[in-house]
């Protein structure tokens, strides 16, 4: 395990530093990357500007999940993007070369590819969220401000879980499957907002299917204060960001059948 | 004239072989137009009073969104950046044809086949299930289609010159990236430009980018009636000429460059 | 000792078929055809210690196919292979460690940064001992001549350099087995000539066994002491070049240069198979009719300005293997 951590921080130190080899380029995606999901909550906030409110909600409660969301999608997509770009490695016989390795193949497609541009949706994220927090006037215990951290690791552990699911399908198949990317971005832009706003089918393909408001509506509401909205026994919000570290593993596993189906069909 | 014709015709022919892409593409279009119906459905719940657009008219804009998506929502053209990344660039200036007319036609094939490839049948499901309504009259439906292509030239113009400016690498990549999320907010792909403070209408409707979508859609649900159009139209397509214009002036510049390091 | 055993293995892929046009593309999204190739059909051979092989065949014929099994990228149907003592691709990792892999078209060091950093990363990868690693990596550097090209960002090598660095990258483990395929296809002259001294020395120096495949034929005849030939899935011929040449033709061919570009020739038990002004050029059977009687026989009747012998050339021999045994 230490060595896979060494070795973890070897590959993102290659990483970051071939990003650092073209700086400028890298200060300017960054930056656009900022500027873009900037516009984002713009635009939210040109919303609740209009209308006061969503339904019961006001804009700092959706600050809190739409905070949650996009720092954890932030650091899925900075330590699972590899899974994203995989496709590619599958298309053009690079993936064979990791299987030439003495290590899991998750891993080193996990390392292969760490970006750092991402820290512009995850300073949003977090400025938004901080922002939220320290002026929505909530009453935050001790445990509120740990149901936080646990919400975004649940929330970038489903995420990456999610990305695993969408390269794993490159096994099968070459056709861009966007089934699981439309899963993935939808599920970023619908909990931006509180699951209680949408319809049924809806809100049950995100907690059953895709247990995305495990890791966002249902802890965000227990930490608001508010467990009433979220529909469910309390001791189930606080317990629900676990759903997504299960996700990733049930992912992992799917990853592991991919791997055996590739080696022996070797598509 | 010939050979644009033939990169125009080459272009459509490459797109209509990813009908698959274009399938998965319309189906993720219609999820993500349910996602922003049912969160307009919910502010419109939470406030009882009048608005510049109603519900109705902002789900016809949602869809249409959808559908034109490609219109606001591009980087640069992605053959364009190949071309400069790989230093090929410098064997398109040995064809004896205008290189802008060349980038401009292929910024504008990018736009018409996946529109009329995703559009229509995104516009047919969104009518058939999902609430959007007919054209508000014959005549808007028909000067809908005029402001659509000059949406379409527009959209060209704009793309050509996003894929210009990679030329010059550094900011290039800042443009490419930063540009299309001004267009993503500033065109009401995001929100619908009505639904913005008062304030900001007046620079809304002076900026290009409403050109993209929101003349458009605004003039098929008949928000600005067919014997308003015209100015609207006419705004989109000086917009354009400024963009060629602007474009034009941006290669040539880049192109001494090119020529004077060496490519 | 033998090393690699491989048995009567066998491999079929499916390919999907698409049919044409806008039907076809709708039903494609439903049903597809599939075609079956079967690229091993019976494939058997074993490697013995300190080997140079060589593993040639058309494209397509099932090459790397093999060399993925041998890797433990790839399951096979049917057949057993052993490597070392294991079934590469039930033991992936622990075979990883043991065999080294270079593929001539791609390269597995990191674009981006100079070469020495993608060596310490493999030191890593492979939790090789930093003594160990410093060895082996000042051996490779000495033998490959890489000192001047460490510290170089590897999109910035020739292809040259950089398939000697590749070549060090896959060697950095000390891997007992070395599998190379098409380790010299688009090098110029120079680069293909140290590739080769560097191959020849691994194996006679650190007894490093190797299985090359390749299209280019010089490479086999400056390397290999045996030779393995398959096409579609099968085995050809497995043995040494001059078995392979005795195998197809024993045909020789003698080149002469006339005195007098007019002047007659004939043997009976030779045929002129090729005559360019003074130049012409007799086949003949050598246990038909010795060389130096057939020659001795022209010079009695035709002034000769200057004569060699060849052998078929290996390509001629392969190219003719190949047909002979065309698509079944």
């Amino acid at each position: 395990m230490a060595r896979l951590v060494r070795l973890y921080m070897h590959y993102a130190g290659i990483s970051i530093r071939s990003q650092m080899q073209y700086r400028a380029s890298f200060a300017m995606a960054a930056t656009g990357h900022l500027v873009v999901t900037g516009f984002d909550f713009a635009a939210l906030a040109v919303l609740f500007r209009r209308f006061g409110s969503l339904v019961e909600w006001s804009l700092h409660e959706v600050a809190v999940l739409y905070g949650i969301t996009h720092v954890a999608f932030a650091l899925a997509e900075a330590f699972a993007r590899g899974f994203d770009v995989f496709p590619a490695m599958v298309r053009d016989g690079s993936f064979d070369r990791l299987l030439l390795r003495p290590l899991s193949t998750a891993f080193q497609v996990a390392a292969s590819e760490i970006q750092l541009m991402r820290i512009g949706r995850l300073t949003q994220g977090l400025a938004v969220l901080g922002w939220a927090l320290a002026t929505g006037g909530f009453s935050l215990g001790l445990a509120h401000w740990l149901l936080v951290p646990l919400a975004i690791l649940g929330g970038a552990c489903l995420f990456s879980g999610l990305f695993v699911l969408s390269g794993v399908l490159s096994f099968w198949t070459i056709e861009t499957l966007e089934v699981v990317n439309t899963v993935t971005y939808g599920g970023v832009e619908a909990t931006q907002y509180p699951l209680s706003i949408y319809r049924p089918w809806f809100r049950h393909l995100f907690t059953f299917v895709v247990p995305l408001a495990c890791v966002n509506f249902l802890p965000g509401a227990a930490l608001m204060g508010m467990p009433e909205r979220a529909g469910a026994p309390e001791w189930c919000l606080w317990l629900a960001p676990f759903a997504g570290v299960l996700f990733l593993l049930a992912s992992l596993q799917v990853w592991r059948v991919g791997v055996r189906h590739y080696t022996s069909t070797g598509s | 004239m010939r050979p644009y014709i033939a990169v125009l015709s080459a272009n459509f022919r490459m797109m209509l072989q990813y009908r698959a892409a274009a399938f998965a593409g319309a189906v993720t279009q219609v999820f993500w137009g349910l996602i922003r119906v049912m969160v307009f459905e919910a502010f419109y719940r939470s406030s009882s009073l009048v608005h510049p657009m109603g519900l109705d008219e902002v789900v016809d804009y949602v869809w249409l969104g959808q559908a034109m998506l490609l219109l606001t929502t591009f980087g640069p053209d992605p053959h364009i950046r190949e071309m400069i990344r790989s230093g090929n660039v410098a064997y398109e200036l040995t064809r004896p044809t205008d290189l802008y007319g060349f980038w401009y036609v292929r910024c504008l094939a990018a736009r018409i086949a996946p529109v009329i490839l995703r559009a229509v049948p995104q516009l047919l499901i969104a009518g058939l299930f999902f609430g959007l309504r007919a054209p508000a009259s014959p005549a808007s439906g028909a000067a809908w289609i005029a402001s659509t292509l000059a949406a379409m030239l527009l959209s060209a113009a704009f793309g050509a010159v996003i894929s210009i400016t990679l030329l010059w690498t550094i900011s290039g990549e800042g443009a490419s990236r930063f540009l299309p999320a001004v267009s993503w907010l500033l065109s009401g792909n995001i929100i619908p430009l009505p639904l913005f403070p008062e304030w900001a209408q007046g620079v809304l409707n002076v900026l290009p980018f409403r050109g993209l979508a929101d003349t458009p859609f605004r003039i098929y649900m008949g928000h600005i009636g067919p014997g308003e159009a015209l100015l609207p139209i006419l705004h989109q397509v000086v917009w354009a000429a400024a963009f060629v214009l602007f474009g034009r002036w941006l290669l040539a510049r880049a192109m001494r460059r090119v020529v004077v390091q060496g490519g | 000792m033998t090393l690699v055993r491989v048995e009567n293995l066998a491999k079929s892929f499916r390919v999907a078929e698409r049919c044409p046009g806008m039907w076809g593309a709708v039903r494609g999204l439903v049903a597809r055809g599939y075609r079956t190739i079967q690229a091993l059909d019976d494939v058997s051979f074993e490697l013995s210690a300190g080997e140079l092989v060589g593993y040639i065949g058309p494209n397509g014929a099932g090459k790397s196919t093999t060399v993925k099994v041998l890797a433990g990228i790839l399951v096979p149907d049917s057949g057993r292979c052993e490597v070392l003592g294991r079934v590469p691709w039930r033991e992936r990792r622990a075979n990883a460690r043991d065999v080294g892999v270079v593929f001539g078209q791609r390269t597995q060091l990191w674009w981006d940064l100079p070469v020495a950093e993608s060596f310490d990363l493999l030191r890593e990868i492979y939790a090789v001992a930093p003594a160990d690693h410093r060895r082996a990596r000042g051996e490779l550097v000495e033998m490959l001549d890489l000192g001047g090209l460490l510290n170089v960002p590897v999109r910035q090598l020739s292809l040259g350099q950089r398939m000697r660095c590749d070549l060090a990258a896959a060697l950095l483990h000390q891997p007992p087995i070395l599998y190379l395929d098409e380790p010299t296809i688009g090098l110029d002259a120079p680069s293909k000539l140290a590739v080769r001294s560097f191959v020849r020395t691994l194996t006679r120096e650190r007894g490093v066994t190797v299985i090359l495949t390749t299209h280019d034929m010089d490479d086999i005849e400056a390397l290999c002491q045996r030779v393995i030939l398959i096409a579609h899935g099968r085995v050809l011929s497995n043995g040494s070049l001059k078995d392979l040449r005795t195998q197809v033709s024993r045909e020789r061919r003698l080149v002469i240069d006339l005195a007098d570009p007019m002047a007659e020739i004939t043997d009976p038990r030779a045929t002129i198979t090729a005559r360019e002004g003074a130049r012409v050029t007799v086949s003949f059977d050598p246990d038909r009719v010795a060389a130096p009687e057939l020659i001795a026989q022209f010079c009695a009747r035709v002034a000769i300005r200057d004569l060699t012998i060849e052998s078929v050339p290996i390509e001629e021999i392969v190219a003719q293997l190949y047909r002979e045994n065309g698509a079944p």
